[in-house]
């Protein structure tokens, strides 16, 4: 009976025989840290080398002391846990990258004093080389880009908004899964693949048709918008207005009200926080577009607060041409400044209206006690 | 006599209910009508350049001449773009949907979320000043060591704007799509086929394999095809990035153009038969990632019909 119980008091037990020890990877990733930090010193030390080379050795430790242990299907399984985790860890190199290129490169130009407030108008290229020559202020700034931006996608929400609220009720309420809803629904589908500059052409050809040629104005920019945008507010609304539970419809036309006073005081009303997020998250899509405003509005060096007349700048459009084309193409240094400030005030208006978009659908959610 | 008492009292909501029903049906027909519109605004415009003698269009021999090189190119910077981004994405998406613990899946979707919520100019720009810098050396190795292969073949370009740099811009710019799209279709796995996969002492990697994987090739390859979409179109991480030229075989040389970038490049400046060129390459590039997002669509949507899980 006393034999029985001995195997118990074994240390490995046989449920944990033939597996690698809790610490292993602990163990390993310090070894592969060191024997890494070892060979970067060999052919000159960078910390970015140094991740790498102590991940590939992380993993291929790990899964030959796994295949000498356990075998090689838990091998094979270690082996897809790593790169599945260094695939995840791979995908955050740009991010990081890119967030913090713009921080580095863009503090410079938005603390510029003026950088906010001022537009491009009259700055040229001989402010540009004394600016680097003879160290004076850089000049100009994107006040211009910023109120074309504003105004662009202010008139893009408003086509839009209505358009793609309508159209998903009618998907929602009236469609009944029929042909047209299913039309609807898949070419709004196929809307959301639209190249932007396709959606930018398509303005520009509208507008060179009805208008005359030439024409480059903000609206035509925000029509350009509103057709990236639509598909997003149709997608958004259709998922928002669907889970709106149907004893609510039901209960009003109990109480005999018409169909539609049901939706504008019912079913909106409870929806409305998962609309107003999505409406924020296509407005955030939309204010970066570059190449469909490009095509349609032109870019201009100037305050232009009429949408419907003569070219208009905007944000994405200031970085490119400053980037492209800089003012002073033998000193392009302040010109990639102004880009990079730009860049940064972009990013923290897109990254904001993502916040607000999860903060509207948090805070406005109807309660859910029944 | 009560019901037309009932009726007649409610006239003002039937019309209303005739206005608002006319109103949502107006939207949607108007959503038709705009994609509709797009093909034949594009159309209209671009007949001049179909039409025009082949020595007035750019390059002298006629639309198809110049439109053949840049439709490659356009093809060459989204395959690269796929081949990169898709394994990565897989990945990613694997690990939010079964690798990660369950409280931090949904903060780290967020995270890979941030990637699409950069403006795709702020990525042109980051690969022109950053990445292009940082990847010229490794050019110069592969053209030393692996320009036996046309695709690598040398001399490298010394500034780093070459293809290849486009391309990798690009794989970042669809990744966050081919992610949560293929997050979404792994989260939809049956639990039953985990678990029974699970219990029948399979390890995670052997029951994804087994049992998701299969479940999910339909939307995975949807996901990649839409994915494809976005890379044909995406216009400024090309137009800053690359410096174009001439259609070449080499990935790490410059030259070689897209279709967007050719557009954004040009039309600005661009008048007469040029603005009708530049519109007809555009209808090109509608049709090619029509045709692509329809595929995709179409089977995403025969997909859900005859998945059994739901």
């Amino acid at each position: 009976m006393t034999s029985t119980l001995t195997p118990v008091r074994s240390k490995r037990s046989a449920l944990t025989k033939g597996q690698l020890p809790k610490y292993a990877p602990y163990a390993v990733l310090g070894a592969a840290l060191i024997v890494g930090a070892a060979i970067l010193a060999l052919i000159g030390f960078n910390p970015f080398g140094w991740g790498v080379v102590s991940a590939i050795l992380f993993a291929i430790g790990l899964v030959s002391w796994s295949a000498v242990v356990e075998g090689s299907r838990k091998a094979k399984d270690k082996l897809a846990t790593c790169l599945v985790v260094g695939s995840f860890l791979v995908a955050l190199l740009p991010l990081v990258s890119v967030i913090w290129t713009v921080l580095v490169n863009g503090i410079p130009g938005l603390l510029n004093p003026g950088f906010l407030t001022n537009s491009m108008n009259g700055v040229t290229g001989a402010f540009d080389n004394k600016a680097v020559e003879s160290g004076g202020p850089v000049l100009g700034g994107i006040y211009h880009a910023l109120l074309g931006t504003v105004q662009i996608t202010l008139l893009a929400t408003v086509i839009s908004v209505p358009v793609g609220l309508l159209t998903a009720i009618y998907l929602v309420e009236y469609g009944h899964d029929g042909r047209l809803a299913k039309a609807i629904t898949f070419f709004v589908d196929v809307m959301t693949g639209i190249p932007s500059i396709v959606a930018g052409l398509f303005a520009a050809a509208f507008f060179f048709v009805v208008v005359g040629p030439g024409t480059k104005t903000g609206a035509v920019a925000a029509v350009a918008l509103s057709v990236l945008m639509i598909p997003v507010v149709v997608r958004s609304s259709e998922e928002m207005l669907k889970i709106v539970p149907n004893e609510l419809r039901e209960a009003a036309y109990a109480l005999g009200v018409r169909k539609w006073r049901t939706i504008l005081k019912v079913v909106i009303p409870t929806a409305i926080s998962g609309i107003a997020s999505g409406v924020t998250l296509a407005i955030a899509r939309v204010i970066g577009e570059t190449a469909p405003i490009l095509v349609t509005a032109g870019f201009a060096t100037s305050i232009n607060t009429n949408v419907f007349g003569g070219w208009m700048a905007s944000l994405p459009t200031f970085i490119y041409t400053q980037i492209l084309n800089p003012t002073s193409p033998s000193n392009p240094d302040p010109s990639s400044q102004r880009a990079w400030g730009a860049a940064l005030v972009l990013i923290i208006l897109v990254m904001v209206l993502n916040l607000v978009a999860r903060l509207v659908a948090r805070i406005f959610a109807p309660k859910a006690g029944r | 006599m009560t019901a037309t008492s009932l009726t007649s009292t409610q006239g003002a909501g039937r019309a209303g209910d005739k206005v608002f029903s006319g109103a949502t049906l107006a939207a949607g027909c108007l959503i038709l009508a705009v994609l509709f519109g797009v093909a034949l605004f594009l159309v209209v415009q671009a007949i001049p350049a179909l039409t025009a003698p082949a020595d007035k269009i750019q390059g002298g021999q006629g639309f198809f001449a110049y439109i053949w090189p840049i439709v490659i190119g356009t093809l060459i910077a989204a395959v690269i773009a796929l081949v990169i981004a898709t394994p990565i994405a897989i990945g990613v998406a694997l690990f939010i949907s079964h690798f990660a613990p369950r409280r931090l899946a949904s903060g780290l979707g967020y995270v890979v979320d941030l990637l699409a919520a950069i403006p795709s100019v702020v990525y042109g720009a980051w690969g022109a000043a950053f990445l292009a810098k940082q990847i010229s050396p490794a050019y110069g190795w592969l053209a030393a060591n692996m320009g036996w292969l046309p695709i690598f073949g040398g001399p490298a370009s010394t500034t780093g704007k070459t293809i290849l740099t486009a391309g990798i811009v690009l794989a970042i710019m669809v990744l966050p799509i081919i992610t949560s799209l293929s997050r979404e279709i792994f989260l939809q796995t049956p639990k039953l086929h985990e678990e029974a996969a699970l219990a029948l002492g399979a390890t995670r990697w052997e029951m994804i394999k087994m049992a998701v994987l299969p479940f999910a090739r339909p939307g995975i390859i949807s996901a990649i095809m839409l994915g494809l979409g976005r890379a044909l179109g995406e216009t400024m991480a090309v137009a800053l990035v690359l410096s174009s030229g001439a259609l070449t075989a080499s990935l790490i040389q410059s030259g070689n153009q897209t279709i967007a970038a050719e557009i954004a490049l040009n039309f600005p400046e661009a008048s007469g038969l040029k603005v009708s060129t530049l519109i007809a390459a555009g209808l090109v590039l509608f049709v090619i990632t029509l045709a692509v997002n329809m595929i995709a669509r179409w089977v995403i949507t025969r997909h859900k019909e005859f998945s059994g899980a739901n």
